[in-house]
């Protein structure tokens, strides 16, 4: 169907046509950025749901939080950038329904807007405790949005204790950020150890060992029974009996997939948006990018939400709407900050994976994951050498020798000469 | 405010007004200064807002950390002698009027 060639879809959008991006994130900006330097010349409309500008995430539960980042420099272009490269921006703006027979969005002010071609960047949420749980108690936070964090910024000022809901990156990012404000802070982690489901035991491990020695309490492998307070929350009792005091409760229990508006639509949702190795979904007209989207990939579905995978799956798209029919080759990467620790991550490790370790000549080290002796992912933990070394052989689709690797009297630089 | 004089990697002039106390890729960013891409907007992670000083101004502007003397080697533009990540730079007076390069990838 719409991978014929002949259809109306593939043609690249001319002049007169409207392109509508729905969601004004990063994938979303991005992908308008990415329409325009690939020669679009019509019209182009970003939807944002939020009453901001399109703004940047990750600062928010770090700097932002803090007061040592203003409000203005999250924004990620200026505010005149939009004019300037024709794209109307319709802030504070839902999108109620898409018509796919008319193409036309239905929006929440009672508008419509046709389009010719449709991206959707909806992103993701911050999955929510159960109610039975939270009771609706105030004091609990989710982080995601600017508005989540000028709520929790409120409360954080006057607390003294913080508990974290939640082993992952999210948690853990503000449990640093809370301990280096003097606060106390438990984290509460279902599984037996922290990040589970997206890094290795022996990233997980060296995470832990830096937060134990900062003074994080961990519970590890119990949940939350149950929220304790009447008025607001004053503590939990854990599944294993403990009952930990908190001012404030943060659930960092991971993220969700925007697709309410694809699913009403009818199009197929499986874990995220489904589209093809293009970014396509079924409906030759629309197209997905971002956290939102799961592409299928020779290698399975990938749904990734980081900042890399926002800008570059809106990329492609940008490009493929143009005419380029490319498949996405994804380059995973990211990073994370607690205290002073920066982890970098290229490529996708995952459970049985073989690890092997590289200590560095002072505190960093660097994980690397083998599959049947292909190297498929490299952590960084302050060492942005072996890191950018990892990622530029992950690029090159080359594996290093491990016992070279393990090596530290092995230089770096000689792994990039490994032959395959 | 100091002007800020980005050489682009074409060889075109961009003189822009900085603000003191922002960073030098954020003011890259807000005057969509070719070739300062930023992806991690200031994270000190991905090396993509390289740029090169004059050597006076290196020295004025003191040490590089460690983290960031070695992401350098990793530029997509070959590393100088002048060669920093600008989200590390905090815009000052003693950047006024001075030429900000954009090495050429």
């Amino acid at each position: 169907m719409h991978r014929d060639p002949n259809h109306p879809a593939s043609a690249s959008p001319g002049g007169d046509s409207t392109v509508a991006i729905v969601g004004a994130g990063q994938a979303g900006l991005s992908a308008a950025e990415k329409l325009r330097a690939n020669g679009f010349a019509g019209s182009l409309v970003l939807i944002g749901e939020e009453p901001h500008h399109p703004y940047q995430r990750p600062p928010l539960s770090k700097d932002y939080l803090l007061g040592e980042l203003e409000r203005e420099r999250l924004k990620l272009k200026p505010e005149d950038w939009y004019a300037k490269n024709q794209i109307s921006l319709r802030l504070g703006t839902g999108v109620v329904a898409i018509d796919r027979t008319l193409r036309s969005l239905r929006l929440a002010d009672g508008g419509a807007l046709a389009y010719d071609r449709l991206v959707l960047a909806t992103g993701s949420k911050a999955r929510l405790l159960p109610d039975a749980v939270s009771r609706g108690l105030p004091g609990i936070f989710t982080i995601r949005s600017l508005a989540d964090i000028d709520r929790l910024r409120e409360a954080f000022d006057k607390s003294g204790r913080l508990l974290v809901i939640g082993g992952g990156y999210i948690g853990l990012e503000i449990a640093a950020v809370a301990r280096g404000h003097g606060m106390a802070v438990n984290v509460v982690e279902a599984a037996d150890r922290l990040l589970a489901r997206v890094a290795s035991a022996e990233t997980a491990n060296a995470v832990e060992a830096l937060h134990r020695s900062r003074g994080v309490l961990f519970h590890l492998g119990t949940g939350v029974s149950e929220l304790l307070g009447s008025d607001r929350v004053t503590g939990a009792r854990l599944g294993d009996g403990t009952v930990i005091a908190a001012d404030i409760v943060v659930a960092g229990i991971g993220g969700m997939p925007e697709t309410a508006l694809a699913a009403e639509a009818g199009l197929a949702i499986e874990n995220g948006v489904a589209v093809d190795s293009h970014g396509r979904t079924e409906d030759p007209y629309i197209w997905a990018a971002g956290d939102c989207a799961n592409f299928s990939l020779p290698e399975g579905g990938l749904r990734m939400e980081s900042v890399g995978n926002a800008i570059d799956s809106a990329d492609l798209v940008a490009r493929n709407i143009m005419g380029a029919r490319q498949p996405y080759k994804p380059k995973p990467w990211f990073w994370s900050d607690q205290f002073d620790l920066k982890l970098q991550i290229a490529g996708l490790s995952r459970p049985g994976d073989t690890v092997v370790v590289r200590q560095g000549q002072g505190a960093g080290r660097s994980h690397w994951y083998f599959r049947e002796n292909r190297l498929v992912a490299v952590d960084g933990l302050n060492a942005p050498r072996d890191y950018f070394v990892g990622k530029r052989l992950l690029a090159a689709a080359v594996s290093p020798d491990p016992a070279h690797v393990l090596d530290p009297a092995v230089a770096l630089e000689t792994l990039a000469k490994s032959p395959a | 405010m100091p002007t800020i004089r980005f050489l682009l990697a074409g060889g075109e002039e961009l003189a822009v007004e900085a603000l003191n106390g922002r960073s030098l890729m954020e003011t890259a960013l807000e005057n969509s200064v070719p070739g300062i891409v930023a992806e991690c907007n200031g994270s000190a992670a991905c090396a993509t807002c390289h740029v090169v000083l004059p050597d006076q101004i290196m020295s004025a502007l003191g040490p590089i950390s460690e983290h960031e003397n070695d992401m350098l080697d990793f530029a997509e533009a070959p590393r100088e002698a002048g060669s920093r990540l600008s989200c590390q730079i905090k815009v000052s007076d003693i950047l006024d009027n001075v030429a900000v390069r954009i090495p050429s990838a």
